[in-house]
């Protein structure tokens, strides 16, 4: 009966030490997120989309920012989608015979947790300093470097969950390699496969580090990636270290807009994984 | 003299009624080191099913492996000897796979239906080898559904997915895969051990039916099933090909005792 007391007094004890641990986590999470809410949506109007970041004093928005964040993340996805899932690939399907694939994971693993900033630095280097200016596309090559390894290993991940006996199935009916990749395990991994992808874009719509190296930022309109374009982390970090109260109300805006985004993408991501278990 | 020659005829029309479609000569089969097959030796009969027995482990279904080379998709995995496939030896290194896998078609243990629709998993093989128009491919995947006992339960529901079927009809709708591609031989990898007695009985039933057009091979740690569906047994034990006779002779009055232990359930 002691030791049953003692279980007793045992369990509370540890039930008691996780619910403190959860709250301190969630709570500077709701903090986080009820600040970001209250200050954004306060300064949120419509002027913020239909107008250009202005000079401080003047009336503005965020659109130039918007937009060249969505197009600097639309082509860095371009670029990262069809490299990442073909090295999973690769990874998953065509290594096991090779020293080549485990080599090429360890990398991948080092450059899925190198912080972005690293990256950024890399395509100043080999990049910006040898054309002499800041650049979308530059901005666009990092953030596709910074989704490739997420897409890498998602793809490699959800591919080797795939059972072998759906591959040898396939291959019985005399399917070549690649068609059993494209019809059948690509298929049944196709969910997992497109989570990864979306959270990948989750990941790099808010980098903004390496962009400061890249893109840089630009106060005016310009849809054109061989100049410094502006985006939404760099006009965040810019506008918030200002003294001037509407431009940190903007940056409020951006950062609430980004969040927001990421919050859509990783439900959709989510809704995405759950239809495949259930399937 | 007059004898002799009935004698002749009689052996001539007995070897011509079960004529080999598979001649395995001194197969050895390795996995890295470990031998996991030791020179087996054997004839698999035109149209008749072979049933291979024997206790975990035996080799059976590493044997039935090395017949459409699916231990090729795996590293250190490596066959030695000979299987000569319509006078062809297909371990040897130029042979083209797919094509060999077209010819001789296998359906294993856990039915795998490919994600996506009735029609497409049966359709997907055919397409592979096939340019059929639309009308053809509608009565082709009509007939293999119905061979395979499966058209009457789904013939509503041919876009719905494969996966939505119930485990015996997933493992029929491998089946009805399997024989769309009209393959020569059919390989059978325990195909009833994960379901239900009545979905046994269909496939069994299935099997009996499908040997009139193609030859048969079935891994079964099911004696009772060898005896039921197989015309052949051949018994299996730590690599070694024990005994091979026709099925009654082997269930009846095998030659070698350790058969017969087997058999009558002293052993395994």
């Amino acid at each position: 009966m002691v030791r049953y007391q003692k279980r007793l007094l045992v369990n509370q004890v540890g039930l008691a030490l996780s619910m403190v641990a959860m709250v301190i986590g969630l709570g500077a999470l709701v903090w986080i997120l009820g600040t970001l809410l209250f200050m954004g949506v306060g300064a949120l109007s419509p002027k913020v989309f239909v107008q250009m970041t202005p000079p401080p004093g003047n009336d503005g928005g965020l659109l130039n920012a918007i937009y060249g964040s969505l197009l600097m993340v639309a082509v860095g996805t371009f670029i990262a989608t069809p490299t990442g899932v073909l090295a999973g690939i690769y990874l998953a399907e065509y290594g096991q015979r090779s020293w080549l694939a485990p080599v090429t994971r360890f990398v991948n693993d080092i450059l899925l947790s190198a912080p972005s900033i690293i990256l950024g630095l890399f395509v100043y280097a080999i990049y910006v300093a040898h054309v002499g200016h800041f650049s979308g596309w530059a901005g666009s090559f990092t953030l596709a470097l910074i989704a490739i390894p997420v897409i890498v290993r998602a793809t490699d991940n959800m591919l080797s969950l795939v059972p072998n006996s759906l591959r040898e199935a396939a291959a019985a009916l005399g399917a070549p390699r690649w068609k059993i990749i494209v019809s059948v395990t690509l298929r049944a991994a196709r969910a997992g496969v497109l989570t990864g992808i979306l959270l990948s874009v989750a990941r790099i719509s808010g980098e903004t580090a390496p962009l400061l190296f890249t893109a840089l930022n630009n106060q005016f309109w310009s849809s054109d990636l061989n100049a410094p374009i502006a985006n939404l982390p760099v006009v965040i970090f810019q506008f918030a270290m200002s003294p001037y109260e509407d431009w940190k109300r903007l940056a409020w805006v951006g950062a609430l807009l980004i969040t927001f985004s990421v919050l859509v993408l990783s439900v959709v991501a989510r809704v995405l994984t759950r239809q495949k278990i259930s399937a | 003299m007059n004898m002799e020659t009935t004698v002749g005829l009689e052996s001539k029309r007995k070897e011509a009624a079960t004529a080999p479609k598979l001649r395995i000569r001194n197969l050895n089969f390795f996995y890295g080191d470990f031998q996991g097959l030791k020179n087996i030796s054997m004839d698999v009969p035109e149209k008749e099913v072979t049933a291979f027995i024997g206790p975990s482990g035996c080799g059976k279904s590493t044997l039935l492996r090395t017949l459409n080379r699916m231990y090729d998709l795996y590293p250190r995995q490596r066959a030695e000897g000979e299987i000569l496939f319509n006078g062809d030896n297909i371990l040897k290194p130029k042979q083209d796979l797919n094509l060999l896998r077209a010819k001789i078609g296998m359906v294993f243990q856990k039915p795998t239906p490919f994600p996506m629709s009735i029609y497409d998993n049966i359709a997907f093989g055919v397409r592979l080898y096939e340019h059929l128009s639309k009308a053809h491919m509608d009565e082709r995947v009509e007939w293999a559904l119905r061979k395979a006992a499966l058209w009457e339960e789904v013939k509503d529901k041919l876009n719905q997915s494969g996966l939505s079927l119930s485990g015996g009809q997933q493992q029929r709708l491998c089946i009805a895969r399997g024989i769309a591609v009209r393959p020569e031989v059919l390989l059978l990898d325990e195909p009833t051990s994960a379901l239900d007695p009545i979905s046994t009985a269909k496939i069994e039933e299935l099997v009996s039916e499908l040997t009139q057009d193609y030859t048969i091979v079935i891994v079964t740690h099911n004696m009772q099933q060898a005896a039921r569906v197989s015309d052949y047994t051949a018994y299996m034990y730590l690599g070694e090909l024990i005994e091979f006779d026709t099925t009654d002779t082997i269930f009846i009055k095998p030659k070698n005792q350790a058969t017969e232990d087997y058999i009558t359930g002293r052993f395994g």
